[in-house]
């Protein structure tokens, strides 16, 4: 299943901050876990993580800080701020808004609903 | 495919994103961490290496489309950034440090000069000629030395812009000048265009026996003049608002800015655009050839303008007195677009259309320049042979002579006949003339004409 670029781009914000609050990561860990939770249906294509985490970066967001990896190389992690906690309370205000208007109108047009819970599980259920 | 292959791989796909404007060297290192940790994964699943190289790369996304998205959350790098910083020029930190340190160094001691004269009751009210013979004096030796200490030249290859700046000091300091006369005005305008080849000696180094070092030194001059300008530009902005603020407290700054921050401002500038220039050179489109650009077709059409109307109307030329100069003027505009289109061209490039352009603007101002001349030379006898008039004549003469056989060689060129490095060297050979009939209006002129 394709997602549309459009949704990518505006659920990196929430998703990557999300990550980030799970733990502090670095890019390719990252876009593991997006692909860990999606099942590999989210695509990113992995240059375009690091534009969003510059963006978080620079609106103080999220944190960098520099470490040598075990493999001896430099790497940049990140770290989510209080101002990206608040901003990931917010997105999720936001999209929860959006899920629930979805919810009701697919019940209303009494669609098949996907096996699974739609709301905590959507992405990981098989493609439409 | 080997481990070192694999290495040569990621060198070269690392250099390519090097190249991006957007992309910096910070990035660079986190994409190919990255890049790297996914190879390392996909090995692991049993790939070859140079297959994880190639999906991995894959998955990176594409160089165009990956510069794009950093230059949209970094629009700030597609702006080259004025301010010096080491890592734009690519040259270590300590020596930028040290180059800016010497460079304002000798800036400073460009003031110190054009005040100390001051010491020994030479005022710059009272003895205005004083400093308008020895303006270029008090700055473009040190300019030189700048210059000699960035290129490390021996002192040797310093032997001659030396000589040049002594001699030329005692001339300018010998000489029994008529005060306000116009041989001291012509010496005082005369002496820094000597100068400034002097320097360009100590710019070029070694290589001002080249066409290739002199053309440099033909760039720089025209990057120089449009920061000189800029900086006084600023300069201007700033006296006007200290001016104001002092005296809204009542403290009345004129005398001090007339007889200090003036002064030393503009020849401590000198070396700072110089070093600007040489700082920046390599990080931001020169300016010069811009503007050639821009001006280039525009005068062409004001010339052809005016000679068609001169044509049609059937109107000679009001000869005045003073007109010769604005020809003048006029030749060295015309001239210096020319030299800066020349300078910025690739000579390996076949003709085109700003090339026809350009030889129409040298064409033009040549007819436009002969009809004021023969205009001139009619009525010469009536006005009689005043230094001021025979510089400009002489002035007129060499820029006529360069500019004619610049067009000749030009068309050539368009004709397919000749190269464009013909053109090149003409101009880069000709700059010891400019030099040459700078230093005898300096030299022969005022005992020629009697001082006056």
């Amino acid at each position: 299943m394709e997602i549309n670029k459009d949704l990518i781009a505006a659920s990196s914000t929430p998703i990557v901050l999300a990550i980030l609050a799970e733990e502090d990561s670095y890019g390719y860990a990252i876009l593991k876990r997006v692909r860990e939770l999606s099942g590999g249906r989210m695509e990113w294509t992995d240059g375009m993580l690091y534009p969003v985490l510059h963006r978080l970066e620079r609106l103080g967001h999220v944190e960098p800080r520099w470490e040598v990896a075990e493999s001896g190389r430099r790497r940049k992690y990140y770290r989510i701020t209080s101002r990206g906690r608040a901003q990931l309370a917010e997105e999720r205000r936001q999209w929860e808004a959006v899920d629930a208007t979805l919810r009701g109108i697919w019940q209303a047009l009494f669609l098949p609903v996907p096996a699974g819970h739609p709301a905590s599980a959507a992405p990981l259920s098989q493609g439409a | 495919m080997t481990a070192a292959s694999l290495e040569e791989q990621i060198d070269q796909w690392r250099s390519y994103l090097r190249h991006r404007q957007a992309i910096h060297a910070v990035d660079v290192v986190e994409l190919e961490d990255h890049l790297r940790e996914q190879i390392a994964g996909l090995v692991d699943t049993g790939l070859a290496p140079d297959e994880a190289f190639l999906v991995a790369v894959k998955r990176m996304g594409d160089f165009d489309s990956l510069s794009r998205e950093f230059a949209r959350e970094h629009s700030d790098r597609l702006w080259k950034q004025l301010v010096a910083s080491p890592s734009d020029t690519g040259e270590p930190p300590a020596t930028a440090r040290t180059d800016a340190l010497v460079a304002f160094g000798l800036a400073a001691a460009a003031g110190v000069a054009v005040k100390a004269p001051a010491l020994f009751g030479i005022d710059l009210d009272e003895d205005a000629g004083f400093y308008a013979r020895n303006l270029s004096l008090f700055v473009l030796p040190l300019l030189a030395v700048y210059f000699a200490w960035k290129r490390r030249l021996d002192p040797g290859a310093l032997r001659w812009p030396a000589v040049a700046f002594l001699a030329a000091a005692v001339f300018a300091n010998a000489y029994p000048f008529a005060p306000d006369g116009s041989t001291l005005a012509l010496t005082a305008l005369h002496l820094p265009i000597a100068f400034w080849l002097a320097v360009g000696i100590a710019y070029a180094g070694a290589r001002w026996r080249e066409a290739g070092g002199r053309m440099d030194f033909i760039r720089f001059t025209g990057e120089f003049f449009i920061y000189y300008v800029l900086i006084a530009l600023g300069g201007g902005v700033l006296t006007a608002f200290m001016l104001l603020m002092l005296s809204t407290i009542g403290i009345d700054a004129q005398s001090f800015i007339a007889s200090w921050w003036l002064p030393c401002g503009a020849v401590g500038a000198v070396v700072v655009a110089s070093w600007l220039v040489e700082a920046k050179q390599s990080v931001i489109e020169n300016m010069a050839p811009v503007l050639t650009r821009l001006f280039s077709p525009l005068f062409a059409a004001v010339l052809i303008t005016f000679l068609g109307t001169m044509l049609w109307t059937g109107r000679g030329v009001n000869i005045e007195r003073d007109l010769l100069i604005g020809f003048d003027l006029l030749l060295v505009v015309v001239l210096a677009l020319l030299l800066y289109s020349v300078s910025a061209r690739d000579p390996g490039s076949p003709p085109g259309a700003f090339d026809v352009v350009q030889v129409v603007l040298v064409v033009s101002a040549l007819l436009v320049d002969v009809v004021a001349l023969w205009a001139i030379a009619a009525r010469i006898t009536e006005f009689g042979f005043s230094p001021n008039r025979v510089a400009a004549l002489g002035l007129n003469v060499i820029l006529l002579v360069n500019l004619a056989w610049s067009a000749f060689l030009y068309l050539r060129f368009l004709r397919g006949r000749g190269s464009f490095t013909d053109i090149e060297r003409w101009q880069t050979d000709y700059l010891p003339i400019y030099a040459v009939w700078a230093a005898m209006v300096v030299i022969v002129f005022p005992p020629l004409f009697g001082y006056i």
